[in-house]
């Protein structure tokens, strides 16, 4: 958790759950960290985090299991890849244009420096 | 109204206007950040609030009730403040002990498993504790009462960083298992911030914020560029102030954010708590 990063923290929480999930730390099935816990670990208001699993929820990532906590929706981790390349463009391909437009590099430039991040 | 609820409070100090008519509402359950540089009236605001002066104006409601001398409802608040009230020859375990007599929710066990989780030895005098641990025993007495309202007047000073992380953590523990009012006053504000649900500043004796920590962080941003760029993309917009690196310039502002309309060879970036805070709060 970066306080000093641009996004709100509740956006930031979301996205770290989505990582575990992604990274096969929460399976689908399974139960992710509940709110206090979440708040606690990043020294948090429980408000925030809440407000960050409740996205989770609105976009089908989690579900409420009545009295036991919040679990990883089945097609989940499908689910988030979808989402993550559609704000690929939006992330990385705009700003990557914008800076290289600062510096002067061409577009043949940088397709080659892509190339050169692939063979790494 | 639930809540405290301070109304028109106004208190001078021969010719220094400590307050001017300060009114607040505190809800219930909610963590505030109550920020503020020295002098701006914080301690002035909370000793009213607290009883332990007298405003020469307006009033402070808790629960909707008077505070002035009412024990009931000044008894529903508990404030740990840096200034230390206790008697110096006191044992910690005489204090945790003697407090339970003023706040019959306190949780001596609770306080117990806070001072082993802190390696504070109750059985020493507050006299010999140093200031990070004078803190400590305070702090733990606070979190312990179980009062509706809890006030924090510089809750960290002298704790190393471990123990400021502790301290937090246990914070947020505490308030999710049983919530109540706390407020926070301090001015380690980058550390308070995460923690923190909703900012109230004060200056010269005026509250000049009151809104919600992402409320008020969605606001604040800088615009760095050439001196003359930054100068025209501002010229329409609420400057806070300005630093200047050569011919660089950064300005910080407060205001909705259109990023369509950022000129190239701007850089916009978000301020944080601190920097916003410092720019709100300058001279």
């Amino acid at each position: 958790m970066n306080l000093e990063d641009e996004r709100p923290i509740f956006l930031q929480i979301a996205e770290q759950m989505e990582d575990g999930i992604l990274s096969g730390a929460f399976p689908e099935e399974t139960q992710i960290p509940s709110t206090t816990e979440i708040s606690v670990n990043y020294k948090i208001n429980p408000a925030t985090a809440l407000k960050g699993i409740n996205l989770l929820v609105d976009g089908g990532i989690v579900y409420k299991k009545r009295g036991l906590g919040m679990f990883v929706n089945t097609g989940a981790e499908k689910t988030i890849r979808g989402k993550r390349k559609e704000e690929f463009f939006e992330n990385y391909i705009t700003k990557l244009a914008g800076e290289a437009k600062k510096l002067g590099l061409t577009q043949e430039e940088i397709i080659s420096m892509i190339e050169r991040g692939f063979s790494k | 109204m639930s809540g405290i609820e301070v109304r028109n409070a106004t208190k001078n100090f021969g010719n220094v206007h400590a307050l001017s008519d300060v009114t607040v509402h505190f809800e219930e359950n909610k963590i505030y950040g109550l920020l503020g540089r020295n002098g701006a009236g914080k301690s002035t605001l909370l000793n009213v609030i607290t009883g332990r002066i007298f405003a020469d104006g307006g009033e402070v409601l808790v629960d909707g009730e008077p505070s002035l001398e009412n024990d009931q409802a000044l008894g529903k608040i508990y404030m740990m403040s840096e200034k230390n009230y206790y008697p110096e020859s006191m044992k910690i375990r005489d204090v945790f002990a003697w407090t339970k007599e003023f706040y019959p929710d306190f949780d001596t066990a609770y306080a117990v498993r806070l001072a082993e989780r802190f390696e504070l030895n109750i059985d020493k005098k507050v006299r010999s504790l140093s200031t990070g641990y004078s803190s400590i025993f305070k702090l733990i007495t606070a979190l312990s009462t179980n009062a509706r309202y809890i006030i924090l007047d510089e809750p960290v000073l002298g704790l190393d960083a471990n123990h400021r992380d502790l301290f937090y953590k246990i914070l947020i523990e505490k308030y999710s298992e049983n919530p109540s009012t706390v407020i926070i006053s301090t001015h380690l504000i980058e550390e308070a911030a995460g923690v923190i649900e909703h900012v109230i500043i004060i200056k010269d004796g005026k509250v000049i914020r009151d809104e919600s920590r992402e409320e008020l962080m969605a606001k604040g941003y800088t615009a760095t560029g050439a001196a003359g760029a930054v100068d025209q993309f501002t010229a329409d917009k609420n400057l806070l102030g300005t630093d200047i690196l050569g011919g660089l310039k950064t300005a910080y502002i407060l205001g909705k954010l259109d990023r369509a309309a950022v000129p190239d060879g701007i850089e916009i970036s978000k301020m944080d708590l601190q920097r916003l805070f410092i720019q709100l709060t300058n001279a």
